[in-house]
């Protein structure tokens, strides 16, 4: 607590009490998605309409403004899940507990959304609907690390072990994630050549970048939606036989 | 090997929720060198929940545990402390000495060696079988004599009457005696009354 | 006592256990040999065919038959309350976790290195291959024990804990998998494989010190 300036420790504290957090979220929620739409919108616009077509894949190659921000968002959440999980081990904070667990399926929707728009890039750039690219097969390892996570919470009874278990897999994840995908790097160009092209090594133009960036913005903000709205669930959840949750019902009636 | 200097258990402000459900709240005790602390209550009273929570297996869900005024974790608790459990710890596939040998060498050694300790819960010559020969009353006596042979100052007993015979408690109780009146405590759960009149027996209900 | 002592009195402990036991380490390596048999029946009696995936079908069964072994590591321990007693040890739970894992290694990783040799000559691997083949089993089976013990201590409290082990650990194996089957391939051609070995050597390091801590911080939360 030396570093991080006063106001800030102030509003996590306030931010790790049930009640608060449940409130805060609530009202936080419509700017939120309004942000997220107005991103998506001008992305979509810019990326679908604004952009030119590439000289070597015409039109195909605008799949890249749902691919590359879902494997962006896919590495992204997994850190998150891992920190949020680090953060509730030590800290024994149950918010960030439920901000971990909850981010897990988001994450695992991101990856399997960049798996499948991988493969269908793939069609028309491969003439296959799959190839073992270093890019799709670190992801599809990251999709079983995260059902890995998403299986273990759902074997444990207890939730507050569900969430120590969790954690500690995600940390062992996190740490790993770079092992795998150096490794698996390694393998592909090893047993392919550099035949295969990478996907977004070449220098884009600004155009085709901004939209890009735009995208990668509005996921973070979707991510942001549905993991905050899994979180007050599982708060709702888990704390069900809380004050503040029975006041609440009480007061909606 | 028990140290004349006083040591203390103390638990404030516990509470244990399992299910859903509240098992207790906002319990408090001391105990010190020479004490018993009987958990009384119903099945599900969370007698066991609060061994296990004093036994670090559990997180208490609100309230702290001292050791001699300090938290658990920054004490020597674990240095002097013995659990005897539900469940006895005992390798059935290892001979008796090989079992007893295996806990001190986890621990310290304590006040006897084990071929004392073995005569005192009644089970001289029994050194090389191997436990899956025993009775579940031997297992049980057995997992009693670890307390004898390892270090420590605490001990922490779940239901340690099960599957013994009338001498066998009576034997338990000897034993309990005689380790309040070193200067060691105990933390007991027990559907069985006990009787212990040299020593000062503090009870909790759970129910 | 001290803290070497109680390291050893473990291993000494789990190696006595398993000899009494004997099909813990008969098991996982039957399990060994017999995937292996599998791939000819299943693919059929090519040997080019055969002698070209040879490393690739060792390694595999290798990681199967140490995930399967790995139950067995703390599966009788959590059963019967040893687990406790080592939990309540003043000696760290890191270290006694991590001289369980030799022992589980000595008793089921070990043997996979003696059987292979004979499984390299069923699949026709060439002979200067072997040395690279035992150097990489040698030096990935112990990481499979290591990542697998995390796994393992996760799942031991769990009923049902087996589908959801494979799902935990085998992810977490592929690194070893790529540079260990690389390895054997790469000098079945003859070519130089320093590069794989030093970075097992590097794998295994880093397992040896990261693996442990996890490991034992799963044990706690599945003891309560």
């Amino acid at each position: 607590m030396f570093l991080i300036p006063d106001p800030v420790v102030r509003f996590f504290h306030r931010m790790a009490s049930p009640p608060h957090f449940y409130a805060f979220t609530q009202r936080l929620m419509p700017w939120l998605v309004v942000i997220f739409l107005l991103l998506t919108a001008a992305g979509l616009y810019g990326g679908l309409y604004l952009a030119p077509a590439d000289y070597q894949q015409g039109d195909s190659y605008r799949i890249i403004y749902i691919h590359v921000p879902s494997a962006w968002m896919s590495l992204f959440i997994y850190v998150v899940m891992a920190v949020a999980g680090a953060i509730g081990l030590v800290w024994r904070i149950k918010l960030a507990e439920i901000v971990a667990i909850s981010s897990a399926p988001v994450g695992a929707s991101f990856t399997f959304i960049a798996l499948v728009t991988g493969s269908l890039w793939g069609k028309p750039m491969w003439g296959t609907w799959w190839v073992w690219d270093a890019r799709l097969t670190s992801e599809l390892i990251l999709l079983f690390l995260y059902l890995g996570v998403i299986g273990l919470y759902g074997a444990i009874d207890d939730k507050r072990t569900a969430s120590r278990a969790v954690a500690i897999l995600a940390l062992v994840g996190v740490v790993n994630i770079p092992i795998i995908h150096y490794s698996v790097e390694w393998w592909n160009t090893l047993h392919q050549g550099p035949t295969v092209t990478k996907m977004d090594k070449p220098s884009i133009h600004v155009t085709m970048l901004i939209p890009l960036l735009l995208m990668a913005l509005s996921f973070k903000f979707y991510y942001l939606i549905a993991m905050l709205q899994r979180a007050r669930t599982e708060l709702l959840l888990r704390e069900r036989n809380a004050q503040w949750v029975k006041a609440m019902i009480l007061e909606s009636k | 090997m028990q140290t004349q200097s006083i040591h203390s258990l103390e638990g404030s402000g516990l509470s244990c929720i399992r299910d859903d459900r509240v098992l207790f709240e906002e319990l408090a005790f001391e105990l010190v060198s020479g004490q018993v602390l009987l958990l009384e209550g119903k099945n599900g009273s969370g007698k066991t929940s609060l061994l296990r929570i004093l036994c670090g297996f559990r997180e208490p869900d609100a309230g702290e545990i001292n050791w001699c005024g300090d938290a658990v974790n920054d004490s020597p608790f674990y240095a002097q402390m013995a659990y005897v459990g539900h469940l006895d710890g005992i390798k059935k596939e290892l001979t008796v000495r090989e079992n007893l040998k295996m806990s001190l060498a986890l621990s310290s050694p304590g006040q006897y060696p084990i071929h004392e300790a073995l005569a005192k819960v009644h089970m001289a010559g029994y050194d090389d079988v191997l436990a899956q020969a025993l009775s579940a009353g031997q297992k049980r006596r057995l997992s009693l004599a670890r307390l004898l042979i390892t270090e420590n100052v605490l001990w922490i007993l779940d239901e340690p009457f099960t599957s013994l015979d009338k001498q066998g408690i009576a034997l338990i109780e000897t034993l309990m005696t005689e380790h309040c009146a070193s200067g060691g405590m105990i933390v007991l759960t027990s559907h069985h009354d006990i009787d212990l009149p040299d020593v000062d027996v503090q009870r909790i209900n759970l129910s | 006592m001290s803290l070497s002592h109680a390291f050893f009195a473990v291993i000494r402990r789990d190696l006595v256990l398993a000899l009494r036991r004997r099909s813990e380490i008969a098991n996982p390596l039957l399990f060994f040999i017999l995937v292996i048999t599998l791939f000819p029946l299943g693919i059929g009696a090519q040997p080019h065919l055969l002698q070209a995936i040879a490393p690739g079908i060792i390694w595999v069964s290798a990681l199967l038959a140490a995930m399967l072994s790995l139950d067995s590591l703390f599966r009788s321990d959590f059963d019967d309350g040893s687990l406790e007693q080592i939990l309540l040890s003043p000696h760290p739970t890191s270290v006694l976790v991590l001289a369980k894992i030799i022992a589980h290694w000595l008793v089921t990783g070990l043997p996979l290195l003696i059987v292979a040799p004979l499984l390299a000559v069923f699949l026709g691997m060439p002979n200067h291959s072997l040395g690279i083949l035992l150097l990489t089993l040698l030096l990935g089976t112990p990481v499979l024990s290591l990542i697998g013990a995390i796994g393992v201590a996760l799942t031991v409290g769990l009923r049902r804990g087996g589908m959801i082990l494979s799902l935990l650990v085998l992810p977490l194996y592929v690194p070893v998998l790529i540079f260990a089957g690389n390895a054997v391939q790469m000098a079945g051609s003859g070519l130089p494989v320093d590069a794989q070995i030093n970075i097992l050597i590097a794998i295994l390091l880093m397992a040896l010190v990261l693996a442990p801590m996890p490991t034992a911080a799963a044990l706690k939360m599945s003891i309560n």
